[in-house]
């Protein structure tokens, strides 16, 4: 009976009646996860819901908008916008090809090859974060720039020649052509391709690799049949966190890109912000995002992964 | 907490028990434990021993049953409020305080302001005075272990408990730690509960131990009397090992049971018998394999009168230093063990060789047949818990 | 044979090396034309060395207001989302209750959503209900956004932490309030330190949301972007390099001082 006079838990505030035992009240979780739950479902889920209703209102701006089911929105939308869409879809899928190619080798190296550099090199990889990726994404302009060197050097090895034919540059340039989308957006999500690989490589116990090579295998097979299925949960959320903000991203699309690189981010931003045709602006944004969670959901199922949290 | 008279102090467990669900980790018992005795909870894991512990501690609330203190009833009180306190398996020494402060650490949350001297000489006492400032992932397991010890005795309460305090330690520096275990209790004069899943930890260091399997206290008492005189087939095959052998009463009189086991007849005291006895009933029939002599077939004449004895051959046998053990195939029992000690070792004491087991009736005990007769037996691998 | 069998045995080094100097090339570009001194609004080719950018960051109009206003959000979004994270976290590790999936979902989505939908989504909710957009819809999409990074730092961190540490301070004396301050939060203090540097990181340098829901206030990156189409002026790159050595440095700082400390322990 002494523990009525006890303090309430933290951060839970008493209720009257509650007969709090020797240990935590039934309450206090929902305490806990009522204000950031809430946040979630007013900030995140209603605008979803006023998102989908909009989709399918008519209306004009001046008259303003009712709901009437208008479900042709979508299906304008589509085909009027399915080269952007495609777009988004191959471009941030080459980035993130990229991206775990070019991140592999450096995750890899950071876990198991850089020794007392570790952390250096942990840190530079982080660095440029601090730096607002706008401004990083600005430098490839220059980097990029019509007669600079990089676009030399291409040109002298003849890789502009194989990009022309593949179609993804454009005689002697190479800004504003896709491959500098693709470029620029493989370089701004490449750190979360090589944290999350980082992170399940250096969980693998180096002693693996010997018993590895003690049984035969060559390094080659080693990493084929020992490391790399043990970095398999780092490549899938590396993959997820590369692709799905690189197809919504426009920013690099608009900077390095031309109007013929246009993915379905910039539609989205101009419906919504310039051209203020809004239920076409949220039907293109609900097909994004219903296609995003489908391939998402059908990724991990297929890979097995589920503790992405 | 004032000032305890003789039996203030005792803890007193009535009718307590634990149940999640449908699954019940302690039955409700009833336990007293004398103020200022080095008490053990002995069991395999899972047995409740841990749960018993954490409701004397006020961590675990009781489903049934109430914890009193000397004259205090616990029951409610929030583990805070209870004058007692834990030393933790694997110690859960607080990671960002150094050694100071973890002992301090109860002192201070009482709202006792001048705790230096008080901590210094609780350091004293552990022999960690030179350590005080360091934090304590810097220390040896068997440092971490006393400072444990130290932050839970500075606070002088009634009862300490230890829940499987040596388990974390190599086998050298628990049996150094058992001893200074021993030491302190001595020296403080607190009552320890000491749970443990190790028999040989239990019957070193405690006055009374409690054997527990399945949620319930088996026997209790002290470890010669638990060892000598076990009374289930859990205690005699879980406190060290015993030859059980299957046997039907033959007669009784002059205080002595007669048993036959194949053609063989043995006798037991009564006394050593708790099972009830009927002529033509079934009896296991025990004997701890040290007090077993050997003797090779040829000089079974030479073996004293009056004493049980069964033949057999050697099925194998392991040099271990102090004693050779046996296990010998016999038509009475598969598999019987004998420890003998290396004095005079007779080189034609091999494998295949065929012997005569003898020992004094009065080393024999019965148990109820009706039990399992493997219970308490210790396969390879339950040893990790 | 020599030569190649070692050029194979380093390709994996040489190979990392390279990405990591992909990684970094631009920051070195924006650091070299933090000296420049452009013909024309832009500074994407280089013309002479110059310091003005550097003796006078504030020299363009808005930018330092700006970046003010990035600062404070920033500020304001962090705690936001470190308290209400860290909140989640707690329930997430250490009760059970109804509805777990659900909870567990609704941090997860946020994570799983291109920008521009939730973005986009936003807008329409704040212009459906007729809300003034500026720096309090910024601070509300910017607690949005940061609240699950946060969750799962945190949880991390909880998740590893021993629970017997909480029951031997509730043993040791310490009430339900005593043992929250004294042990629980200082042992998760490191993983709602990693959260909330996240969730700074995040909101100083959102673009896409920030930009839909910001109404006529600029914050540094909208800035940027604006300069991007009107003419980029030397200061952006001033300030870009210096947060990034005043970030390196202090990381820098941070690890001597660790090292420092293991080596005590060792001695």
């Amino acid at each position: 009976m002494a523990a009525v006079t006890e303090a309430p838990p933290p951060l839970a505030p008493a209720t009257p009646e509650q007969k709090p035992p020797p240990g935590r009240g039934r309450l206090v979780p929902y305490w806990l996860l009522l204000p950031g739950i809430l946040w979630l479902l007013v900030f995140f889920v209603m605008p979803m819901v006023y998102q989908a209703s909009t989709s399918v209102q008519t209306g004009s701006l001046e008259e303003g908008y009712q709901v009437t089911w208008h479900f042709a929105t979508y299906w304008d939308a589509l085909s009027e916008y399915w080269p952007q869409f495609l777009r988004s879809v191959l471009y941030a899928g080459s980035a993130t090809v990229l991206c775990l190619l070019l991140g592999y080798p450096l995750a890899y190296l950071i876990a198991f090859r850089a020794g007392r550099w570790r952390n250096l090199i942990l840190i530079l990889v982080i660095a440029p974060f601090f730096t607002s990726f706008l401004i990083r994404t600005l430098a490839w302009k220059t980097i990029l720039a019509d007669g600079g060197p990089v676009v030399g050097a291409l040109n002298t090895l003849h890789v502009l020649d194989v990009t022309s034919w593949l179609g993804i540059t454009a005689g002697d340039r190479v800004l504003a052509t896709p491959l500098a989308v693709i470029c620029g957006l493989t370089y701004n999500f490449l750190p979360f391709m090589i944290l999350p690989l980082y992170t399940s490589l250096e969980r693998i116990d180096g002693r693996l690799h010997e018993a590895a090579g003690d049984l035969y295998a060559t390094p080659f097979t080693t990493f084929r049949k020992v490391t790399f299925p043990l970095s398999m949960p780092g490549v899938v959320s590396g993959t997820l966190l590369t692709f799905i903000p690189a197809s919504g991203d426009y920013v690099n699309a608009d900077l390095l890109g031309s109007t013929d690189t246009r993915m379905v981010g910039n539609v989205i931003q101009t419906q919504f912000l310039r051209i203020l045709d809004y239920p076409t602006a949220a039907a293109l944004s609900f097909i994004l995002m219903a296609a995003i969670l489908i391939m998402v959901t059908l990724y991990i199922r297929k890979s097995g992964t589920e503790d992405l949290v | 907490m004032k000032t305890t008279t003789d039996t203030g102090g005792d803890v007193r467990l009535s009718g307590i028990g634990k149940t999640y669900g449908s699954f019940t980790a302690v039955h409700p018992l009833d336990l007293t434990v004398p103020q200022g005795s080095f008490f053990a909870l002995l069991g395999a894991s899972g047995c409740g021993k841990t749960t018993t512990l954490r409701m004397i501690a006020g961590l675990e609330e009781p489903t049934s049953g109430t914890v009193s203190l000397g004259e205090q009833d616990v029951t409610r009180l929030p583990p805070h409020k209870r004058p007692v306190n834990t030393v933790f398996q694997s110690y859960a020494l607080f990671p960002h305080l150094d050694i100071f402060e973890n002992v301090a650490f109860g002192l201070r949350r009482r709202g006792i302001r001048s705790v230096k001297k008080q901590v210094e000489e609780m350091l004293e006492l552990v022999q960690l005075g030179e350590q005080a400032r360091k934090k304590p992932h810097q220390l040896s397991g068997g440092q971490q272990q006393r400072v444990a010890v130290a932050r839970a005795l500075i606070n002088h309460p009634k009862v300490l408990l230890l829940d499987e305090p040596l388990g974390a330690l190599d086998l050298k520096l628990r049996r150094q730690m058992q001893l200074e275990l021993k030491r302190i209790q001595t020296e403080v004069g607190i009552t320890f509960i000491h749970v443990t899943h190790d028999q040989e930890e239990a019957m070193t260091m405690a006055d009374t131990v409690a054997v527990m399997n399945a949620g319930r206290v088996e026997q209790l008492g002290p470890p010669t009397d638990l060892y000598e005189n076990p009374r289930t087939t859990f205690v005699a095959n879980f406190l060290g090992t015993s030859n059980l052998i299957e046997a039907e009463v033959d007669s009784r009189g002059g205080g002595d049971i007669v048993v036959k086991a194949g053609d063989c007849k043995l006798t037991l005291p009564e006394a050593r018998c708790p099972a009830p006895v009927t002529a033509g009933g079934r009896l296991l029939v025990g004997v701890r394999p040290e007090k077993i002599s050997l003797v090779h077939a040829d000089d079974a004449g030479g073996i004293p009168a009056g004493r049980n004895r069964v033949t057999g051959r050697i099925a194998g046998s392991s040099f271990i230093g102090v004693s050779t053990q046996y296990v010998i195939d016999s038509p009475v029992c598969p598999e019987l063990e004998v420890y003998a000690q290396n004095v005079d070792r007779d080189a034609r004491l091999a494998p295949g060789a065929e012997v005569v087991l003898h020992w004094s009736p009065a080393h024999t005990f019965g148990l109820d047949a009706a039990q399992d007769i493997d219970a308490g037996v210790q396969d390879i691998g339950e040893e990790a818990a | 044979m020599a030569f190649l069998r070692r050029l194979r045995s380093r390709l994996v080094v040489i190979a990392g090396l390279l990405t990591l100097g992909y990684l970094l090339l631009p920051n070195v570009v924006v650091t070299v034309f933090s000296f420049n001194d452009p013909k024309g609004r832009f500074n994407y080719t280089w013309q002479k060395f110059s310091t003005d950018a550097w003796t006078d960051p504030c020299g363009v109009a808005d930018l330092c207001g700006s970046l003010s206003i990035s600062l404070q959000i920033a500020a304001w979004a962090t705690l936001g989302a470190t308290v209400l994270g860290t909140m989640i976290a707690f329930a997430l590790v250490r009760y059970r209750f109804r509805a777990r999936g659900a909870v567990n979902s609704l941090i997860f989505l946020p994570m799983a959503m291109p920008e521009v939908v939730m973005a986009a989504s936003l807008l329409t909710l704040f212009l459906n209900l007729g809300a003034q957009l500026g720096f309090w819809t910024i601070l509300i999409a910017h607690i949005m956004f940061c609240l699950s990074f946060v969750v799962v730092a945190v949880k991390a961190r909880v998740m590893s932490m021993d629970p017997r540490l909480e029951e031997a301070a509730r043993d040791l004396y310490a009430g339900p309030v005593q043992t929250f301050v004294r042990v629980t939060l200082p042992i998760a203090a490191p993983g709602i330190a990693a959260g909330a540097l996240l969730a700074f990181a995040l909101s100083f340098d959102d673009f896409i949301i920030t930009n839909f829901n910001a109404g006529a206030l600029v914050t540094f990156p909208m800035f940027v972007w604006g300069s991007a189409q009107r003419g980029t002026p030397v200061q952006i790159n001033v300030i870009g390099t210096a947060m990034f050595v005043v970030a390196v440095l202090c990381v820098l700082a941070g690890m001597a001082v660790g090292n420092r400390r293991k080596r005590q322990k060792a001695a």
